[in-house]
C-alpha cells in the first residue's frame, strides 16, 4: 500500500498533484515558480492524468484561470511561489469571497527586493489576511501528507475555502528526502469525487458570480468569509485525526514536541523544526527543561489553542522568517504574543527574526537563541524584545 | 432581492440568481440622455447594435425607443447613427 521513495519538496507535491488528478490546472510554470508546476506539465504530456493544463502567462492569469475553472464546477489547482504569489494577491481574496476550494502548493521565498530566489516566509505571511487557509510543512512528507488533506479540507461543506500548502524554498523545495507515498487508489479514494458547489456551466440554473457588493453587503460578506475560517478549525482537526487513523500519521494545528513537562519553548514554522528540534535534544540532555511548537495552520490562526499550551511556559522565543519592517516584531510573534494576553498567567515572549533571503539559520544561531531563552525563564528579564539573529 | 439580509442569511460566497442586474437601475446616474428624432431614424439599428447596456428597444425590426432605466448616457448610440445632414438620435441635458 505505502511506496517509499526519494523525492524533493517540489516533486512530493507534484506527485501529489499527480494522484489527486484534478480537472483544471493554470499555470505559469517558469520563474519564479518553483518546479511543482513544471513536473506537473510533464505529467499532463505524458498523458499521467486527466487535467486541462492551461499555461498562462502571469500568476495573475493563473489565478485567474484557476477561480474561473473552480467557479465553472472543476476541481482546479495551480502554484507559486514569491513574486508569483504576490502577483495572484489581487485574485486571493476574490477566491475565498466567492467560496472556491481550490488547492494550491505555495513554496515559500522572499519577495524582492533587493532581488531574492531563497527561502524565507514573507510571501506566504503577506497573504495571510486573504481568506485562504495556510498549512506549513516541515519536510517532503509533510508537504505530501498535507496536500492530500488540503484537498478535503478546502472542500468540506463547512469550509469551502482556498488552501495553500506550503513548503520552504530550496530548503525542502529541492531537497531530496526518503518520503512514503500511497497508492493511486488509495488517494483516489481519499479526496474523493470533487463537490463542484457552483456550476457556471449549468444553462438550467444559471447563477451570477461575483456581483458588485457596495456597503449594504460587502461587509456581511466579509463577516461570512471570517465565519467560515472559524469553522474551518474544526474541519482540520478532523482531516487531520482521521488521516492519522487512516495513515499513521496524525496531524493538528501545530506539534508539540517534548512540551509536556517545558517550561520554556520555542515556536517556529516550517523547515527550521528540524534544526530546532535536535538543538531541545541537546538542551534537554544538559536538563533543561525546552519544548518546541511548530505551527502547523498559520491561518485559520489557532490563537486559543497556541495559548492554552504557551501559557505553561515562563518564557518563549518566537523564531520567524519575516519581518514587519517595524511593525511590533514579525508577524507570528505579533499574534502569538497577543493570543497570549488574556491568560492571567502568561510567559515573557521573544521574537527572532532570522534566515531573511535564505540566510543559514545555524546551529549557532539556535544556541544563542535557546540560551537567551533560559535567560529569559530564569530571570524573567527581557533584554531585547526583538531581535535580528544572523544578520551582520 | 430583498433588502438588508444579515450575514448569516445572505446567500453563501455572493452566489446569485442570474440575471439580478435587471433589478438594478444603472441609469440612475446619467447626465445627458439619449433622445430619437422619430421623423427622420432609418431603423438601421446600428444604435441596438453598438448600445453596451442594451438598453435600444426594438421591436418588428424597429427601434422603438430607448429604455431610460438602463441608459447610462455614454453617448455611443448618437456617434454610431448615420443619418446625414442631423443625426437621428441626439444626447440632451438631463437637467
Amino acid at each position: 500500500m505505502v511506496q517509499v521513495v526519494a523525492k524533493t519538496g517540489n516533486e512530493a507535491m507534484a506527485e501529489a498533484m499527480r494522484q489527486i488528478n484534478p480537472d483544471v490546472v493554470a499555470a505559469y510554470p517558469i520563474t519564479p515558480a518553483t518546479e511543482i508546476v513544471m513536473i506537473f506539465s510533464q505529467f499532463v504530456a505524458d498523458g499521467l492524468v486527466n487535467t486541462q493544463y492551461v499555461p498562462v502567462e502571469s500568476e495573475h492569469s493563473a489565478m485567474s484561470a484557476t477561480i474561473a475553472a473552480s467557479a465553472a464546477g472543476a476541481r482546479a489547482m495551480t502554484g507559486t511561489s514569491s513574486q508569483g504569489l504576490a502577483l495572484m494577491y489581487e485574485l486571493l481574496p476574490i477566491a475565498s469571497a466567492l467560496r472556491l476550494p481550490i488547492v494550491m502548493p505555495e513554496v515559500n521565498r522572499a519577495l524582492s527586493g533587493p532581488i531574492n530566489i531563497h527561502n524565507d516566509h514573507s510571501d506566504t505571511f503577506a497573504a495571510r489576511d486573504f481568506g485562504w487557509i495556510q498549512i506549513f510543512s516541515e519536510n517532503s512528507q509533510e508537504a505530501y501528507d498535507n496536500m492530500l488533506q488540503a484537498v478535503r479540507i478546502a472542500e468540506h461543506p463547512k469550509v469551502k475555502l482556498p488552501t495553500m500548502v506550503t513548503t520552504d524554498g530550496f530548503i525542502i523545495s529541492h531537497c531530496l528526502e526518503k518520503i512514503e507515498v500511497f497508492e493511486d487508489d488509495v488517494v483516489k479514494n481519499y479526496v474523493g469525487k470533487f463537490p463542484a458547489y457552483t456550476n457556471l456551466l449549468d444553462l438550467k440554473n444559471p447563477v451570477t458570480l461575483g456581483a458588485l457588493d457596495l456597503q449594504n453587503y460587502y461587509f456581511e460578506h466579509r463577516r461570512q468569509t471570517a465565519e467560515a475560517m472559524k469553522s474551518a478549525k474544526e474541519i482540520i482537526l478532523e482531516v487531520g485525526k482521521d488521516f492519522g487513523k487512516k495513515f499513521g500519521r496524525e496531524y493538528g494545528f501545530f506539534e508539540e514536541y517534548k512540551m509536556d513537562d517545558a517550561e520554556m519553548a520555542i515556536v517556529c514554522l516550517g523547515s527550521i523544526a528540524g534544526s530546532a528540534k535536535s538543538v531541545v535534544d541537546e538542551y534537554r540532555e544538559k536538563g533543561v527543561k525546552v519544548g518546541l511548537m511548530k505551527i502547523r495552520v498559520y491561518r485559520p490562526f489557532p490563537a486559543e489553542e497556541i495559548a492554552s499550551v504557551l501559557e505553561r511556559m515562563k518564557a518563549v522565543a518566537v523564531v520567524e522568517k519575516a519581518d514587519g519592517l517595524a511593525a511590533k516584531g514579525g508577524p507570528l510573534f505579533d499574534e502569538i504574543r497577543s493570543a497570549l494576553y488574556d491568560k492571567k498567567k502568561k510567559p515573557s515572549v521573544i521574537d527572532f527574526i532570522v534566515g531573511l533571503g535564505g540566510r543559514e539559520v545555524t546551529h549557532k544561531h539556535l544556541n544563542e537563541i535557546f540560551d537567551e531563552l533560559k535567560d529569559l525563564a530564569a530571570t524573567g528579564i527581557v533584554k531585547e524584545l526583538i531581535q535580528y539573529k544572523g544578520v551582520r | 432581492m430583498a433588502q438588508d439580509l444579515g450575514w448569516k442569511e445572505l446567500p453563501e460566497g455572493d452566489t446569485l440568481k442570474a440575471g439580478t442586474a435587471a433589478q438594478f437601475h444603472t441609469g440612475d446616474w446619467r447626465s445627458k440622455k439619449p433622445v430619437k428624432d422619430e421623423k427622420t431614424c432609418i431603423n438601421c439599428l446600428f444604435c441596438y447594435i453598438y448600445c453596451p447596456d442594451s438598453a435600444v428597444k426594438v421591436q418588428d425590426g424597429k427601434m422603438i425607443g430607448i429604455d431610460y432605466n438602463y441608459c447610462k448616457g455614454c453617448g455611443i448610440c448618437e456617434s454610431v447613427c448615420p443619418v446625414k445632414p442631423v443625426k437621428a438620435i441626439k444626447m440632451v441635458s438631463e437637467r
